[in-house]
């Protein structure tokens, strides 16, 4: 054997060459290797889109705010959306549950599919719509009401309970779901303000799955928390995404990196870089990417 | 790579690359003159790569707690976290090569004033010397983050592996001559293993680099050749494939 042999190379170019072999023999079958390719980059198992956005462009008044967003939503997966302050994330998140509808001049336009349904159909009852789409907000905002009465106000404009004891039963078992039960179970009566931070914000989010939502947007939820409420939070937000589909705008990287499954990244409107978080993190594509995850601007 | 918005994190990762060409300069001439301290049987020079070590030893702990320090500090992100973990590997590897240069500086002490038949010595230096131009391309790889050049190191180890298994035969050759050979040649089988490593050491280099610089591991297989585990007698049928004839 030469001394100067060169090293084996792995054998991928055979792998990659032979179904194109094999199509010149076989009718082209849906699904088969031929399709395969296209899937690839984003990971193999990939789980079906619960939202899909086509070309979605928003306006404040003459102003283009986002350049037409392309993206999925996967469902029961944790997406998250970062990007320095102004690039659009979060003007991005509120069309998914059409709160950009509330600010005058803002004007959206392209596709967001929720199920394969528009959701920007003439015919779509909004409110409906945000029962669907529940949203958890920067700052913790209960009602100034009693803690029971916080979430039960959801269950019952929407009709959702028949009787007292149904009622009491949403109640449970949404403060149970947002880990808060121990806590509030003897103070349902009291108000919801008098509650700590991060309790306040995971009333909220016993608020938001008190209507039985498919979608949870949270805009910033921890950014107000401190260590401790932080981690509770995220910990939640992990058994959530059994339940729900689950989209995160977060400046904490590190929080985005530790939640996520998927990462999209915003700048200056356009929808830069998207991914496994996994990837995002420790391997970006895009120049800008990098430099935003490593603290180099923003 | 622009500049973090905070300057001390440059600061550190500067101070982390530094300190991994520092050891890299140090295990240089470690090999270096531990090749020269067999060859000639230069005891002093034996000497001092044996007690030169210990300032690898304390570099490497110490690009340890810089980099512990830096993840804690700074939370670092993509490159910059390839950046500082890659810098524990490295100092890792250059700690371990400063190890088999000492041991060989060691063996060379434990041989001296013996019998040697110096052509056997030679071929030890000749193998040592490929290794240091690996170890030398390597650590300018590291400078240059070149991708290019470290795979170029990553292949030539084969070649490293090849002339050590030839250098073996050779040894047992003059054992089987001369039972007086015996522990000269053993002592000197040890450096040639010692140095075979360290060509080891380098290909792992050149692995960390690949990483570091494109976030992907080396997905070739590794040119392995040292064969010499199969050449004793106790895997008879792995003689026929036997490469180095």
């Amino acid at each position: 054997m030469p001394a100067h042999a060169e090293p084996k190379q792995p054998p991928s170019s055979e792998i990659e060459t032979s179904p194109a072999m094999t199509d010149l023999t076989k009718p082209v079958v849906a699904g088969d290797a031929a399709s395969a390719p296209a899937a690839a980059p984003h990971g193999a198992n990939r789980p079906e889109p619960k939202v899909t956005a086509s070309d979605v462009k928003v306006f404040y008044g003459s102003a283009e705010a986002l350049h037409g967003i392309d993206t999925e939503i996967p469902a029961h997966q944790v997406t998250a959306l970062i990007g320095p302050s102004g690039c659009g994330k979060s003007t991005f998140l509120r069309c998914l549950n059409r709160m950009n509808d509330t600010i005058e001049g803002a004007r959206v336009t392209g596709r967001i599919l929720m199920d394969g349904e528009d959701i920007y159909d003439k015919s779509l009852d909004v409110v409906l719509l945000r029962a669907r789409v529940g949203m958890v907000f920067q700052k913790p905002n209960p009602f100034p009401k009693s803690i029971f009465e916080n979430i039960a106000y959801g269950p019952r404009i929407h009709g959702l309970a028949k009787n007292k004891a149904e009622l009491e039963e949403i109640v449970e078992r949404s403060l149970r779901r947002a880990g808060l039960w121990e806590e509030a179970k003897d103070r349902l009566k009291e108000p919801g303000t008098g509650l700590s931070g991060g309790q306040q914000q995971r009333l909220c989010i016993a608020r938001a799955i008190a209507v039985s939502p498919e979608v949870i947007l949270m805009d910033e939820p921890c950014s107000a928390l401190d260590p401790i409420a932080t981690a509770r939070i995220e910990e939640l937000i992990d058994e959530l995404r059994q339940n729900y589909t689950i989209v995160i705008v977060t400046h904490s990287m590190q929080q985005a990196a530790r939640v996520s499954q998927k990462t999209c990244f915003f700048h200056l409107g356009d929808l830069v870089e998207e991914g496994d978080t996994d990837m995002i993190f420790t391997n970006p594509r895009d120049k800008r990417t990098q430099d935003y995850i490593t603290g180099r601007f923003g | 790579m622009s500049e973090h918005t905070v300057a001390s994190f440059d600061a550190e990762l500067q101070e982390l690359r530094r300190s991994i060409m520092e050891m890299g300069g140090i295990a240089e001439k470690m090999l270096a003159d531990a090749t020269v301290a067999l060859v000639r049987r230069d005891v002093g020079l034996a000497q001092s790569v044996v007690t030169t070590d210990f300032r690898l030893d304390t570099i490497q702990r110490d690009i340890e707690e810089k980099a512990i320090l830096t993840i804690a500090r700074r939370q670092p992100m993509a490159i910059d976290l390839r950046e500082v973990i890659s810098a524990i590997r490295i100092a890792s590897d250059i700690e371990r090569i400063g190890d088999m240069a000492k041991n060989i500086s060691k063996r060379t002490l434990a041989i001296s004033g013996q019998f040697e038949p110096q052509r056997v010595v030679l071929g030890v230096e000749r193998m040592s010397d490929m290794v240091l131009g690996q170890l030398k391309d390597i650590l300018d790889a590291y400078t240059q983050l070149d991708v290019d050049k470290a795979l170029e190191v990553w292949r030539r180890d084969g070649a490293t592996d090849a002339l050590y298994n030839s250098l073996f035969r050779e040894l047992l050759t003059y054992m089987m001559e001369d039972p007086r050979n015996i522990t000269f040649c053993t002592h000197l089988l040890f450096c040639a293993k010692n140095v075979e490593r360290i060509g080891d050491h380098t290909t792992n280099v050149a692995e960390t680099i690949h990483y570091l610089v494109t976030g992907q591991p080396i997905t070739a297989e590794r040119p392995k050749m040292d064969r010499t585990a199969y050449e004793t007698g106790i895997h008879d049928d792995a003689a026929p494939g036997a490469p180095g004839a």
